[in-house]
């Protein structure tokens, strides 16, 4: 098991997680050399990676870099998109996702995902918690109540919100919405949680709860972060990414990467001197 | 205005605010008077002030001189410039006049009866050589029967018919339009749909009379070829454009974040339209099918081509009927302005009015609520 990068010149064939590999379990995502494109413009190129079990990892990189992309392939969000073609193989638990024969709306009750800006439905808390679980076919009041109750302590959001269940989740604060997400998403026991710059709205005591949240979860979940906050990814991940110009440049220990990164512009970026 | 700037207006800005200010309230203006209009000329009747029976209390022309002040007048309904004018003579002819006029009046009970009486225009009367009590409106006539209950009926059947249709066929359409269909299709069927909005209603109308309504009467088979029902189904050819495009706006209003975190849920397209799209818009989409209440009930063209505009009292479909505003387009040009029957329609329209504006404030409420509860504050 390696995971290697093709498209970088400088690294073509280097093995850059051997220590990854020894140290994480089976990988949870695989993709094989991915390319995907906008109409005539390449978002990702080449990308080929291994995300290991129930270890947080991050993908970094400046703006337009094409980590989100890479992450909403994980789910196949991208179908929602006109016009976006790929090219390439993405495995979940070791299965090709891209296949014809996989169910979407399968995988995306295996695939979780938290978005950047909370989401919460119109709808009460419960509800908000709750709509996953009818959507599996969990009728029983008592079932429901009871998931519901594990999810929002999860969240570490049980105790601020278990008297106002039954309120309008619009009336919670950001950052307490941004937790409803997650317990939403966690709620129906995904196994892989993708979160696209879950912190990016919130104020730094916000960001805080968000993120001592993930470093709990990921006893149960793979959890995949996309980050503008290079001190956050260096924070709560396990393994690292540095993605630029859809090109997967970096790719290994979070505690290597930031502190001997193999590459030049990796150094250059999170040391802030671009980017 | 009351504007508070804090700083010094410049000259074209207060023109212009002014101008948008005059505009804005003369248009609030105008429509506060048309319903003072439509709501005075009906007054008479509403307060009881009018006695339309045709045996009157006839004054000997003998009399004329013993009358209190002011009494000839009201009498031979005229105001006191018009009895200055007259001498002597005219007025004693005049007296004559209703003298003779009383004489011709059949000495039936029908004769005796003010039929502009609140009871009279709601509640069943049964005239003479009629089998029951019944709802007529007959409003030229030796007794002119002013019953309004088969009018309010007649729309009603129209209304209830054409919103039946219209509204699950709108909701389904702005509902596929805006969440399931592809931006392709989108383009196409948003514009189309909204073109039959511009159909000017009279040639809505003259479809329904001439095509819809053999056809329809092919299908089902029913006696009278133009019906309540023929003109709820044109009617709702003139509502579905008008619900289904602000459903439909109502509905993409909804902010797509709600529809990407159902499906990254593992929602299929459909339950992520209809359990929480839908919901999130439901005061827009309540909106909209009151303002298509708005429209069927004050449509007037299709529903006097296509009704067959009979005043029948019946509760059945199929049987041709007339509609309020039909009533008021095809009878107001023919009255006595100012007369009996003229004041009658003027009543009917102010109804119309209330009806309208009853509803409206309803809707208005229910969206009130429904949007505070969707924002977590009730």
């Amino acid at each position: 098991m390696s995971i290697t990068v093709n498209s970088h010149p400088a690294l073509a064939g280097r093995d850059l997680s051997a220590d990854a590999a020894r140290n994480a379990g089976h990988p949870m995502i695989e993709t094989r050399g991915l390319n995907l494109y906008y109409g005539p413009s390449q978002a990702l190129k080449h990308i080929s990676l291994k995300v290991p079990e129930r270890v947080v990892t991050a993908f970094i990189g400046p703006s337009g870099c094409g980590k989100s992309t890479l992450l909403r392939c994980f789910n196949r969000m991208n179908d929602l998109i006109d016009n976006v073609r790929l090219e390439g193989q993405v495995l979940v638990g070791g299965q090709e996702i891209y296949d014809p024969e996989i169910d979407v709306i399968e995988l995306r009750k295996r695939v979780g995902m938290v978005f950047q800006r909370s989401n919460p439905f119109p709808k009460t808390i419960f509800e908000n918690v709750a709509y996953g679980l009818r959507l599996l076919g969990v009728k029983s009041k008592s079932d429901l109540q009871d998931r519901v109750e594990k999810s929002l302590r999860q969240a570490a959001l049980w105790e601020e919100v278990q008297d106002r269940l039954h309120a309008s989740a619009l009336g919670l604060s950001g950052g307490q919405q941004q937790r409803l997400c997650i317990a939403r998403a966690i709620a129906i026991e995904p196994g892989i949680l993708l979160m696209d710059e879950p912190a990016s709205a919130l104020d730094p005591i916000a960001t805080g709860k968000i993120e001592e949240l993930i470093l709990a979860l990921k006893q149960d979940f793979t959890i995949v972060i996309v980050t503008h906050n290079m001190q956050q990814a260096a924070r709560i991940s396990d393994f690292t990414a540095f993605f630029y110009l859809g090109e997967l440049v970096e790719y290994g220990r979070t505690i290597t990467l930031f502190t001997n990164p193999s590459i030049k512009q990796t150094e250059e970026y999170v040391t802030g001197r671009f980017g | 205005m009351g504007i508070r700037r804090g700083y010094r207006a410049r000259p074209l800005e207060l023109l212009a605010e002014w101008f948008i200010f005059g505009v804005s309230f003369s248009a609030m203006v105008l429509v506060f008077l048309i319903f003072v209009f439509v709501t005075r000329e009906a007054l008479p009747v509403v307060f009881g002030q009018v006695n339309n029976a045709v045996r009157q209390p006839v004054i000997p022309v003998e009399q004329m001189d013993n009358l209190p002040h002011g009494q000839l007048g009201k009498y031979l309904g005229l105001d006191a410039r018009q009895l200055a004018q007259m001498d002597r003579e005219t007025l004693k002819e005049l007296m004559a006049v209703r003298v003779e006029a009383a004489q011709k009046v059949p000495d039936d009970k029908d004769s005796g009866i003010n039929t502009l009486a609140w009871r009279q225009m709601f509640l069943p009367h049964q005239w003479t050589g009629y089998e029951r009590p019944s709802y007529i409106w007959q409003p030229v006539s030796d007794i002119p029967k002013f019953n309004i209950i088969p009018l309010l009926v007649g729309s009603l059947k129209t209304t209830l018919v054409a919103l039946m249709l219209a509204v699950p066929l709108a909701l389904a359409a702005s509902l596929y339009v805006s969440q399931l269909a592809s931006n392709r299709l989108r383009e196409w069927l948003k514009p189309a749909v909204e073109l039959l909005a511009g159909i000017p209603s009279v040639v809505a109308g003259f479809f329904a009379l001439i095509v819809m309504a053999s056809f329809l009467k092919s299908v089902f088979g029913y006696e009278s070829r133009l019906n309540a029902f023929v003109a709820g189904v044109a009617l709702a050819l003139a509502v579905v454009p008008v619900v289904f495009s602000i459903a439909e706006d109502a509905l993409t209003g909804v902010p797509r974040s709600y529809t990407q975190a159902a499906l990254a849920l593992g929602s299929t397209r459909w339950q992520a339209a209809w359990k929480v799209v839908l919901p999130a818009a439901l005061p827009g989409v309540f909106a909209a099918v009151i303002l298509g209440f708005g429209r069927a009930v004050g449509e007037t063209m299709i529903v006097l081509m296509a009704s067959g505009n009979a005043s029948i009292m019946s509760w059945s479909l199929f049987d041709s009927t007339r509609t309020v505003t039909a009533t008021v387009a095809a009878e107001l040009a023919e009255t006595v302005f100012g007369g009996n029957h003229y004041r009658v329609l003027f009543l009917i329209g102010a109804l119309l009015l209330v009806a309208t504006f009853i509803t409206n404030l309803a809707g208005e409420l229910i969206i009130h609520r429904l949007k505070k509860r969707l924002e977590g504050l009730a």
